[in-house]
């Protein structure tokens, strides 16, 4: 197993996959996803990861899928923040999943 | 003269067979659920476009998934739906929710409760890396996202839901590397005569792991866990544990599902302050209530996973209980003494269960105390056991809301569901006392994170 | 039941910062203390409050108090070894008007002869010094050495020291009497143990009425909630504690963001508070009736989330000031109490002073404005017993 980077994406679709395509964005990249997906699931199939934990250099990929750890909030290019287990994905939705600059608080 | 004002919170197994309930009674609730359909954790639907049937996503379940599902599609012009809202915090008589960011006061004569449960975890070194799920999470990426939570997956913990997400996962072509049971398995022999109470459940866990075996997945009990391997950039590659005999195993991973049973989802009823106790048998604090569903405080009833771990058939059960139970006390109807005889009895029957399966499968409290210092309990607030620790011996707390005030476990944005009961065995290890003694984390308004944009409609303060 | 017979030089009847600090000065002093607190050290007032520690706004007479506080905040590591995560980040008071302005401007000219300076900045500077401020801000005031600190930590960490230094602090000890005998102050408690000293303080915060009211001193203090929240973190770019200077008591809401990066917030709108309750909640209601006010502040806070509320018990004088000082009827009897919501900043400076006080028998702060007697005759018939405390 490849150490070094992460990998590619997460999680695995087992089937369900003749869904209309749609596309989101992940720090200004367009990957493709599912409507149906949730945001989670739809940021997980092309990356692996949803944010930078606050207080240490780990990852997080959401933890409870059912809006109770509010582990999984992302947020996006407006600065607005969604849990993402819990929103559904829809086309052109741009999320940045890289840790925040301190310039957050000049969107005023 | 108004009808009663009746409010439910939760639309799963006990907030629906409620609502049913009232509903057949000529009156028509409120029934709130922060998600956008009915169902729950267990009878999830899965979203629009979505094509597998009943059999396969729910297994034996299935007939009970779509009966509930059935019932709910057939009250929902009956009730007063509102999906999508949060009870975020409570008053007496009245209930504060947000939908949407716009915030409203729903006022009750009568509340019933069905708020349900979460996993429940122990942490373990690695367990906040990328990749780690709770049990919950792996079934929920399956059953409503047909997805897996990873390519090899571990599942680790302890109870019937390990065994039966892991078969799920077999099932639906997934790749299982093995599924690690803390408990040893002569605690199921023991617990027999209990988990007797309901033949067919037993008999379904015996054949889940019979399933597992047979599809050649790696089954081990009585384990104790070591480390769940990787890197912070990464997330998570492998799993350790040791066996009965103290040797140790690796297993290479990329995602884990953690879990042991469940804990409730009590938060409004702590606000509203209903009267606690201390349930020793699963050394986890659940609200009183009386057999009908009675909390202490007048006007609320408490049905479903939320106060009592007994299961969708027990809450379904208890949530029909509870709104019988709520009409007779508001002067709606007296109760048909036969059917409250039987949901009771029904309900002692879960009740038995419940004690067996946490006989068979229980809660491995030691495990807290043997967590290395530097093993993060806290996953929001990544506070790590040896601070809690040393919260207790050097800053003198012996109490689970003065450790969380003096180092931070619980201050998170889960509010303490995934580190309270850990950091509470830590605490009573600690300072040597009975877990009982270090009390619980209170629960504070609101329930879950509410906008600062959060906007109040209808002269909601 | 305890037979623990404690007997001391000064006998602190409360637990908060004034009790634990007072109780650590009295230490340094050489004098033997008992604390007596009912629940755990710093678990009210002291614990819940904002954590505000600032001089500017305050009366003006109270500001050598202040200073003397401020001075031992500066020094908390090497005291108590604690810092409690006191930051001097600087406090800036904003306004949205015209009046506000001019209230700014005069405060900061009448305080500079208090030995408090303060810098007024117009609405371009405030601005640019600020810029989360929202549009509605026309200017501010900044006091660059007032900051903040972390009120869970404070009171418990000098109730350690104070412990380290000597004196006997009991924990879940409720005092269910307290008389002056012939030379002492008797003490007893709940389960059982009793302290004799010839002097006591009362620092029992919202429950200190009780006991001056024993004593032929009744004040009218009233207590009530303050209405606290604090979001997720968030990188920390804020830096300083950021009030409002209004007419309308609505939009009087203050922030501030912890190094950690949540964003902790007050104001606006109190809650009532119960004496027999000793945790409480603010209603949802005042929580919503706050936000629109935070947004207005500092419009990026709209992004935030709110993840926990919570209240206390406060305690209010009607001219806003504490009672502070010796008893005008018992002689030993020296009370510290009613902060009216601001107290934390002075919680060090009042223990300091209240040590000294006992001590030498005078202080060098004027305690004129607070003393007990200063309410008149028509407060209402003393309480009988504190047993409805």
């Amino acid at each position: 197993m490849d150490s070094k980077n992460p990998p590619e994406r997460r999680f695995v679709r087992l089937g369900e996959t003749e869904r209309r395509a749609i596309q989101v964005w992940i720090d200004g990249r367009p990957v493709h996803a599912l409507e149906g997906d949730t945001l989670l699931v739809a940021l997980l199939s092309s990356t692996s990861h949803l944010r930078h934990s606050e207080f240490s250099d780990v990852v997080r990929s959401g933890f409870c899928l059912m809006g109770a750890c509010q582990d999984c909030w992302v947020r996006d290019e407006q600065g607005q923040r969604l849990r993402s287990c819990s929103t559904p994905a829809r086309d052109g939705m741009r999320i940045l999943t890289s840790a925040q600059e301190v310039e957050w608080a000049r969107l005023a | 003269m108004g009808q009663a004002r009746i409010v439910i919170v939760g639309a799963g197994p006990a907030g629906v067979r409620a609502a049913q309930a009232l509903v057949e009674r000529g009156v028509r609730p409120v029934v709130v659920d922060e998600s956008r359909r009915d169902g729950g954790q267990i009878y999830r639907r899965q979203p629009d476009g979505f094509k597998r049937p009943y059999a396969k996503l729910y297994g034996t379940e299935a007939d009970k998934a779509q009966a509930l599902h059935r019932s709910f599609e057939q009250l929902q012009h009956r009730i007063e739906w509102r999906a999508e809202t949060l009870a975020w915090h409570i008053e007496p008589h009245a209930l504060h929710v947000v939908r949407n960011g716009e915030a409203e006061v729903l006022p009750f004569d009568a509340l019933i409760v069905c708020s349900g449960a979460t996993d429940r975890l122990m942490p373990m070194p690695g367990w906040d890396l990328a990749g780690c799920y709770s049990l919950g999470a792996a079934q929920i990426s399956l059953k409503s996202q047909a997805c897996a939570i990873g390519r090899r997956v571990v599942f680790m913990g302890t109870g019937p839901l390990l065994y039966l997400v892991a078969a799920q996962y077999v099932a639906a072509g997934a790749q299982v590397e093995a599924v690690l049971d803390t408990s040893a398995s002569v605690l199921r022999l023991r617990a027999l005569p209990r988990l007797a109470a309901r033949p067919s459940v037993l008999l379904n866990g015996l054949r889940l792991v019979a399933s597992l075996r047979r599809a050649g997945v790696h089954v081990m009990t009585g384990v104790t866990p070591v480390e769940i391997g990787g890197s912070p950039q990464r997330g998570v590659t492998g799993m350790r544990v040791r066996d009965r005999r103290g040797r140790e195993h690796a297993f290479e991973c990329d995602a884990v599902a953690l879990g042991y049973h469940l804990r409730s989802e009590a938060q409004l009823a702590d606000i509203a302050r209903c009267e606690f106790r201390f349930d020793a048998a699963s050394r986890q604090w659940l609200p009183r209530v009386d057999q009908d569903g009675r909390s202490s405080v007048k006007g609320m009833y408490l049905a479903g996973d939320g106060v009592r771990l007994s299961g969708a058939d027990g809450a379904e059960a208890a949530g029909r209980l509870a709104a019988l139970t709520c009409l007779a006390d508001l002067g709606i109807e007296r109760s048909d003494r036969a059917e409250v005889v039987q949901l009771r009895a029904a309900l002692d029957k879960m009740e038995r269960f419940r004690l067996g399966l946490l006989q068979a499968f229980p809660w491995p409290h030691r495990a807290a105390a043997a967590l290395p210092d530097s093993t993060v309990v806290c996953r929001c607030e990544v506070v790590t056991a040896g601070e809690l620790r040393t919260a207790v011996s050097e800053l003198g707390a012996c109490e689970i809301n003065r450790a969380k005030a003096l180092c931070r476990v619980g201050m998170g944005r889960c509010q303490g569901r995934y580190c309270g009961h850990a950091a509470a065995e830590i605490v009573a290890h600690a300072a040597g006392i009975p877990l009982e003694q270090v009390g619980r984390i209170r629960g504070q308004g609101p329930v879950k994170p509410l906008s600062v944009s959060a906007l109040a409609v209808g002269g909601a303060e | 039941m305890n037979s623990r017979h404690f007997a001391a030089d000064v006998v602190i009847i409360g637990g908060g910062i004034v009790g634990a600090a007072g109780a650590f000065f009295l230490r340094r002093r050489g004098l033997s203390v008992v604390l007596l607190e009912r629940g755990l050290v710093g678990q009210q007032a002291s614990g819940v409050n904002f954590g505000n520690v600032r001089r500017q706004g305050r009366y003006l007479p109270q500001l050598p108090l202040a200073h003397r506080s401020r001075e031992l905040w500066g020094r908390l590591p090497e005291l108590i070894g604690h810092d409690a995560e006191f930051t001097v980040t600087g406090h800036v008071r904003v306004v949205y008007d015209a009046d506000g302005m001019a209230a700014i401007e005069k405060y900061a000219a009448d305080a500079r002869p208090w030995g408090l300076d303060l810098q007024i900045l117009g609405h371009s500077e405030v601005h640019k010094r600020f810029p989360f401020l929202g549009p509605d801000v026309v200017g501010g005031s900044l006091s660059p050495n007032d900051g903040h600190a972390n009120p869970r930590l404070a009171a418990p960490a000098f109730g350690r020291a104070a412990r380290k230094a000597g004196a006997t602090v009991l924990e879940n000890c409720e005092v269910l009497d307290l008389q002056k005998g012939a030379l002492d102050f008797h003490v007893t408690v709940k389960d059982g143990t009793r302290v004799t000293a010839p002097v006591a303080l009362v620092c029992a915060g919202a429950w200190a009425g009780k006991f001056s009211a024993c004593f032929g001193e009744p004040v009218p203090l009233v207590q009530r909630g303050p209405t606290m929240g604090v979001t997720e973190p968030v990188p920390y770019g804020i830096l300083p504690v950021v009030g409002v200077k209004s007419s309308n008591p609505a939009d009087d809401m203050y922030f501030r963001q912890v190094k950690r990066g949540n964003i902790v917030f007050g104001g606006s709108v109190r809650n009532d508070a119960y004496l027999d309750e000793r945790r409480a909640q603010p209603r949802p209601g005042n929580t919503l009736l706050q936000l629109p006010h935070l947004r207005r502040i500092a419009p990026a806070l709209a992004n935030l989330h709110v993840l926990r509320t919570w209240s206390g018990v406060e305690s209010y004088f009607p001219d806003d000031l504490p009672v502070m000082g010796p008893s005008q009827s018992v002689s030993g009897l020296y009370y510290a109490f009613g902060f009216c919501g601001h107290g934390f900043q002075t919680g060090p400076g009042v223990g300091d002073v209240m040590a000294e006080l006992i001590d030498r028998g005078t202080t060098s702060i004027d305690l004129t404005p607070y003393s007990v007697r200063r309410f008149g005759e028509t407060i209402g018939a003393p309480q009988a017993s504190l047993a409805t405390v």
